[in-house]
């Protein structure tokens, strides 16, 4: 059986002996599963070697066991045998086996194989244009979340009693109030990092001081809320689908619409305005960390006093490069809720869906954030800020 | 000859005779709760034993644990003639190749297609060529009365019904001895159970195997079950086949066998005419 993986057995399974016109195939041993592979080996060698003879018996008798695997085996040695023009016939069996034989007798004949392999050139034709279709789909899908949203916001806006306020509340602890802490650290060690570096280099020309207007700038203006929205995505983006992908397929989403809810106020917009009002509350408590870390740094590894830090950075910086940074978060977080809400609903029924489109929602949103902030960037160079 | 073989000869020699799952003394506690409560049941060799008892009565949990997915308190669990805590690894994975299991929502691997899904215990197991693989997968489909073509699909492409198919050829897959049915006909329309009841019907003739099935179908119990046997309050209370189970006084087994819906069985009561 089974346990025995390593096959001992030497005798063969089938023995040729010609008898006049006739060829008698005597079976033997054990013809189950563990032994399917030699077997069938040996059936392949057998059927090459009989082309000689027309009339073909195959004496089952001796066999120990069958199962499955055996019986399908000796299906296929008559049906190549027939296909060559020979004529076997099967004696000896065991009548416990009947109907197993007649089970596998049933078997269709070839299976018909899987869809065959394309010219490699049509493949990628094929591919390209697949993808094409379906980046253009995830485009229409993003807008249309967006456009739904936005309805969603008027109708709040115009019925405040309708808007889920405990639940926005709840999505606001968790995406907000949570993120906190580890948000806090990482923005603070990015911070040391900057000016760790701003000062090894600036030093070389003796201009050590402007490190703090590098970290100033550089931190309110884009690197808080960058970060921030990089955190965001890969921290909240990531559950936000993958919680309204398991009740998608879990057919709860279509179970509020059917009680005459719409998941787009239900679920949707609570999501997003939690993420839109936390990333800016993030955003600032980030930027203060980085810069609190750039001034520990500053003030242990480049010998700069913390009053002449703080008061380099007021000259440094204006209201103008805080507020530059802050106006961009909201619109950052519309896009991670947007994404991660999106890629969320357009899970299909498998689990590996739900992980494909929990990786694609937090690659998008990344990939949204920057390209976003890009525009903002252009943007305030036009206007001249 | 190694033990299962051996344990395997004297199975065929007394049919019916030998426990092939002998359960002694089991206990299964959750927490403070106590499920399973010094419960003991034999299944016999190639009979279908149909396990039935309340909803949240621990049906399940037996059978988990005769699997080994839960852990006991106390007891012994031999399958095939092999304990199974006290077994070393090697001995208790040979027992394992030669049960099946059939989840109550079929457990199909999603990232796999159908075809693949019947393959991996083969190839996980065995050293077999591509195309006896695929052969084997499709008379495995063909047994449970499914397509061919069936196997390029997606297990979530599949219909309720054709998903059970698809793990209980799965479950097949390695010419099991034993096949652990977990409410096999719960969510098929009712021409969708009787199929399936003929279905194992007709494996369980054609393969011999001995099947152990959960079940709350009054219709499966009547059609192809051998043997019953009543779970309640952590014990067994009844076994036998059916008629064992109408005759029984237990107020439970009364309301549960000669209930509304077990009525229309009972030859003692007749259905009112029109």
């Amino acid at each position: 059986m089974l346990d025995r993986a390593s096959p001992t057995v030497t005798e063969p399974f089938l023995t040729a002996t010609p008898d006049g016109d006739r060829l008698v195939l005597t079976a033997a041993g054990q013809w189950t599963a563990v032994h399917a592979d030699a077997l069938e080996r040996e059936i392949m060698g057998l059927t090459r070697k009989v082309r000689a003879f027309r009339a073909i018996t195959i004496d089952m008798g001796g066999i120990a066991r069958m199962d499955t695997f055996g019986a399908w085996l000796l299906e296929r040695l008559t049906r190549g045998l027939t296909r060559r023009g020979c004529e076997p016939t099967v004696t000896g069996l065991a009548d416990i086996y009947g109907p197993l034989i007649d089970e596998v007798r049933h078997v269709s004949a070839d299976p018909s194989p899987p869809p065959s392999e394309r010219h490699a050139l049509v493949y990628a034709l094929d591919q390209v244009g697949r993808t094409t279709t379906f980046i253009g789909a995830e485009f229409i899908a993003i807008m249309r979340m967006l456009g739904a949203v936005a309805v969603a916001m008027i109708r709040a806006a115009i019925k405040p009693w309708t808007f889920r306020f405990t639940s926005t509340v709840h999505h606001m602890d968790r995406v907000g109030w949570h993120a906190v802490p580890i948000i806090a650290l990482i923005t603070f060690l990015i911070g040391c990092i900057i000016a760790q570096q701003g000062i090894f280099n600036f030093r070389r020309f003796g201009a050590d001081i402007f490190v703090v207007d590098m970290i100033g700038i550089l931190v309110l203006r884009e690197l808080g809320v960058l970060i921030v929205c990089i955190m965001v995505a890969g921290r909240s983006g990531s559950a936000y689908t993958a919680e309204l992908g398991s009740m998608k397929m879990r057919e709860e989403v279509d179970a509020l619409r059917t009680m005459g809810l719409d998941p787009i106020d239900v679920l949707v917009l609570p999501r997003i305005v939690a993420l839109m009002i936390s990333v800016p509350i993030l955003t600032f408590i980030g930027s203060m960390a980085a810069i609190g870390g750039g001034l520990l740094v500053s003030w242990g590894y480049g010998g700069l006093d913390p009053t002449v830090f703080i008061s380099r950075l007021k000259e440094a910086i204006s209201l103008q490069s805080f507020l530059v940074g802050m106006v961009k978060a909201p619109f950052m977080a519309l896009v991670i809720g947007i994404v991660a809400c999106a890629e969320g609903f357009e899970v299909q029924g498998s689990a590996e869906s739900l992980g494909l489109r929990t990786t694609s929602s937090v690659v998008k949103s990344i990939f949204l954030v920057i390209v976003l902030d890009g525009f903002f960037a252009m943007f305030f160079g036009a206007i001249g800020i | 000859m190694s033990d299962l073989d051996t344990h395997w000869n004297e199975v065929e020699r007394d049919a019916r005779q030998v426990p092939i799952i002998s359960v002694r003394d089991v206990v299964v506690r959750f927490g403070q709760r106590t499920v399973l409560d010094e419960l003991s049941l034999d299944v016999m060799t190639g009979e279908v034993l149909g396990f039935v008892g309340g909803s949240g009565a621990g049906k399940s949990v037996l059978m988990r644990t005769i699997i080994g997915l839960i852990r006991k308190s106390a007891g012994d669990v031999e399958v095939l003639g092999v304990d199974m805590a006290g077994a070393p690894d090697e001995q208790r994975q040979a027992v394992e190749r030669r049960w099946g299991v059939l989840f109550q929502h079929g457990a199909l691997f999603g990232s796999l297609t159908v075809g693949q899904n019947v393959q991996f215990p083969l190839r996980e197991n065995l050293r077999l060529s591509d195309r006896l693989l695929d052969e084997i997968a499709v008379a495995k489909l063909e047994l449970v009365g499914l397509k061919p073509e069936v196997r390029h699909q997606s297990p979530s492409e599949l219909s309720g019904g054709m998903i059970k198919r698809v793990a209980l050829a799965r479950a097949l897959a390695l010419d099991p001895d034993i096949v652990f049915l977990d409410e096999p006909t719960s969510g098929l329309d009712p021409i969708g159970a009787a199929e399936f009841d003929e279905l194992i019907k007709t494996l369980q003739q054609t393969l011999g195997l001995t099947v152990f099935m959960v079940t709350h179908d009054l219709d499966s119990l009547y059609a192809i079950c051998d043997r019953i046997a009543v779970l309640f309050e952590g014990k067994v209370i009844a076994s036998g086949p059916m008629s064992t189970m109408l005759a029984s006084e237990h107020p439970w087994l009364k309301a549960y066998f000669r209930g509304k819906r077990g009525r229309a069985y009972d030859g003692k009561v007749a259905v009112p005419a029109e």
